[in-house]
């Protein structure tokens, strides 16, 4: 039913015009502090065209390509989630008159958001992070409204970075769901395309106006290939078999110190994390105690407050506090919420600034326990692909 | 506090730059609610006119690093219902304490005429170190808003919101993109105390730790990583030993390399 389309750049820039002619705040990937960051697009201009970049446990680069592309990088420090689920939101205000005082709620927040080149792990986290913020008995009204109003463009991934692993965590590099279009960039040296699929009404309905000719054979085989070789690419790759166990079975386990060794606790990873949903709330008032406001603000669970209770912190180390992070992300947001926290975006690993790298610390567990059932059982370790 | 008398407020400097003082001066769209909710005592950088004490809440700015400041501090404790120490040198003994790893005998003797009108210790330490402190506020100089934020929340007697986590936080929650990871930079921002809202990484600086070391600090696997990252241990010597050089974590990061660098 949904036929796939080509557009060229002049097409990628009618989409743009379409978007914010319906009223659309078109959001994309643009070049800012030699970083590709997400900020408005007016035009494929903003675009980091001929950009990409390498990226290694707690190092990235920005580099040229050889070519124009687009959407040649893999994914840069920010996710979607500081539009969806913003880092700083005002919750109410309170103003006090002569007797009493009055609670002044925020209004959610209706902005309509067209978001240009999400990539599949990034959908995959939206998801996640909707069944936090929707499909929960508090759902969050605000994040509720910015995600009904919302229109996904994704794009499938050209190319893998050393620290993404969504082969591994099923979340990519192909676009199957949650998206409104899909595009594929094809580059060679005679053109530069985009194939274009639409995955919902509303994404059918722009396409119709953005006006696609219609793809051939060889652009369908083509695009086919470029996700396919893509997904060879990955530069990491995590073990999922049995992970709930393995890490419940081993809360005590050496590693947790030695990570605690080089963790800063500096919150990075939680915050760069896309699915990471912990905020804080702040009270404020005014000098004068006649005007209070609640502030909610992104929190981590490597910080001290946020498991202060009555007597005191609760997870007191390094070491807990890690542990309960990893532990959360891969195996009892299982049990939460249906599903694992980890989109294998590998964003936790490039942002450390030691270069932390939790498949490397899954690996590390999981092999020092098949030696351990090698010992004992003498039997050969178990094939646990998932 | 309508119908009663304003809590009386006085700033006490001690080894200092006045920053802190001035940042309280800075204040100007919060000042003049502030000076209708409370009384300023003294502040020596705003005002000669000293009100006599007991004061309801003394912001103590400085290191001590004189005899006299010794015996002063106490006084100043001793007249103070609720005692502030603003800024890094007197939360942890400011620039000056870069005295501690030296001999002051042998500065004095070079700086001055006549050393024998010289009278001070041979380190600078913080407030805390003499006296109980009832909240500390971190900073080279202090976050204005903080400043505003500790006192409104005296005046409301509740909780000061300058959470104690990592300049990181700050970073992300801006938007910034991390300096150390996508330029190698040297950064002290994982062990360092928010506050200024990350403001040296905004504008593509590495962190200079001015507000002092974060909740839980691993200075270790930091100043690992540094060196890593292509600085010499000179140079990690010098990125601990700033403004907040007396700070523990920082003060034995920076003996680490030192040591190390002795070596070669």
């Amino acid at each position: 039913m949904n036929k796939p389309g080509v557009i060229d750049r002049e097409g990628l820039n009618r989409l743009i015009q379409t978007l914010i002619g319906r009223g659309y705040q078109v959001v994309g990937p643009t070049v800012r502090d030699e970083a590709i960051v997400y900020d408005n697009v007016f035009s494929i201009e903003d675009l980091p065209a001929g950009w990409t970049d390498e990226q290694e446990g707690g190092t990235y680069r920005l580099k040229k390509r050889s070519d124009d592309a687009l959407f040649g990088y893999t994914l840069g420090p920010h996710s979607w989630k500081r539009f969806l689920h913003p880092p700083e939101r005002r919750l109410w205000q309170a103003q006090k008159d002569s007797l009493d005082f009055d609670i002044v709620p925020e209004q959610p927040d209706n902005t309509k958001y067209a978001f240009l080149g999400m990539r599949s792990c990034e959908l995959h986290a939206i998801a996640i992070q909707d069944k936090v913020f929707i499909q929960s008995p508090h759902t969050d009204l605000h994040y509720q409204s910015l995600r009904q109003n919302a229109l996904f463009v994704a794009v499938n991934c050209g190319q893998a970075g050393n620290t993404c692993f969504c082969v591994s965590m099923q979340t990519g590099p192909k676009v199957e769901a949650g998206y409104d279009l899909v595009l594929t960039e094809i580059l060679d040296d005679s053109h530069h395309s985009f194939l274009i699929e639409a995955g919902s009404e509303a994404g059918k309905n722009i396409l119709e106006e953005v006006k696609a000719g219609p793809a051939g054979a060889g652009e369908i085989k083509k695009a086919e290939e470029i996700v396919t070789n893509t997904a060879k690419q990955m530069g990491r790759a995590m073990e999922t078999g049995n992970i709930k166990e393995l890490l419940y079975e081993n809360l005590e386990h050496p590693a947790w110190g030695e990570i605690a060794e080089r963790c800063l606790s500096c919150a990075n990873c939680t915050m760069v994390c896309p699915t990471c949903f912990c905020s804080t709330v702040e009270d404020v008032t005014d000098v004068a105690g006649d005007h209070a406001e609640r502030w909610q603000k992104w929190d981590s669970c490597f910080t001290m407050d946020f498991s202060s209770i009555h007597g005191g912190a609760v997870r007191n180390s390094t070491q807990s506090r890690y542990r309960q992070w990893m532990t959360h992300k891969l195996a009892s947001w299982q049990d939460q919420f249906d599903t694992s926290g980890c989109v294998g975006c590998g964003r936790c690993i490039t942002w450390c600034p030691v270069g932390i790298d939790l498949t490397r610390e899954v690996a590390v567990i999981r092999e020092s326990t098949t030696c351990q059932e090698e010992n004992f059982s003498g039997s050969e370790a178990q094939n646990e692909n998932s | 506090m309508s119908g009663k008398s304003k809590p009386k407020v006085a700033v006490w400097k001690f080894a200092s730059c006045d920053g802190c003082q001035l940042s309280l001066l800075d204040c100007e769209d919060e000042l003049l609610a502030l000076t209708e909710e409370i009384e300023i005592a003294n502040f020596p950088e705003a005002s000669r006119a000293v009100v006599k004490g007991p004061y309801d809440l003394s912001l103590v700015e400085g290191s001590i690093t004189t005899p006299d400041d010794l015996s002063r501090i106490q006084e100043i404790r001793r007249l103070s219902k609720t005692l502030v120490t603003i800024g890094a040198c007197a939360t942890a003994g400011g620039i000056q304490a870069l005295r501690n790893f030296k001999d002051i005998h042998e500065f004095v003797s070079i700086v001055y005429a006549s050393p024998e009108f010289i009278s001070t210790l041979d380190q600078s330490t913080p407030i805390s170190s003499h006296i109980k402190v009832d909240f500390e506020l971190r900073g080279c100089p202090v976050s204005k808003a903080q400043l505003v934020e500790v006192i409104s929340a005296y005046l409301n007697q509740r909780t000061p919101n300058t959470p104690a986590h990592s300049t990181c936080v700050e970073c992300k929650r801006r938007g910034t993109v991390c300096v150390m990871v996508a330029k190698g930079t040297m950064c002290l921002g994982p062990v360092t105390h928010a506050g200024c809202d990350a403001l040296c990484p905004t504008y593509n600086r590495g962190c200079y730790g001015c507000f002092g070391p974060q909740e839980n600090p691993n200075t270790i696997s930091l100043g690992d990583r540094l060196r890593e990252q292509g600085a010499d241990s000179a140079e990690v010597v010098r990125a601990f030993r700033s403004f907040n050089a007396g700070a523990e974590a920082f003060l034995k990061e920076s003996e680490r390399h030192e040591k190390e660098n002795q070596k070669h």
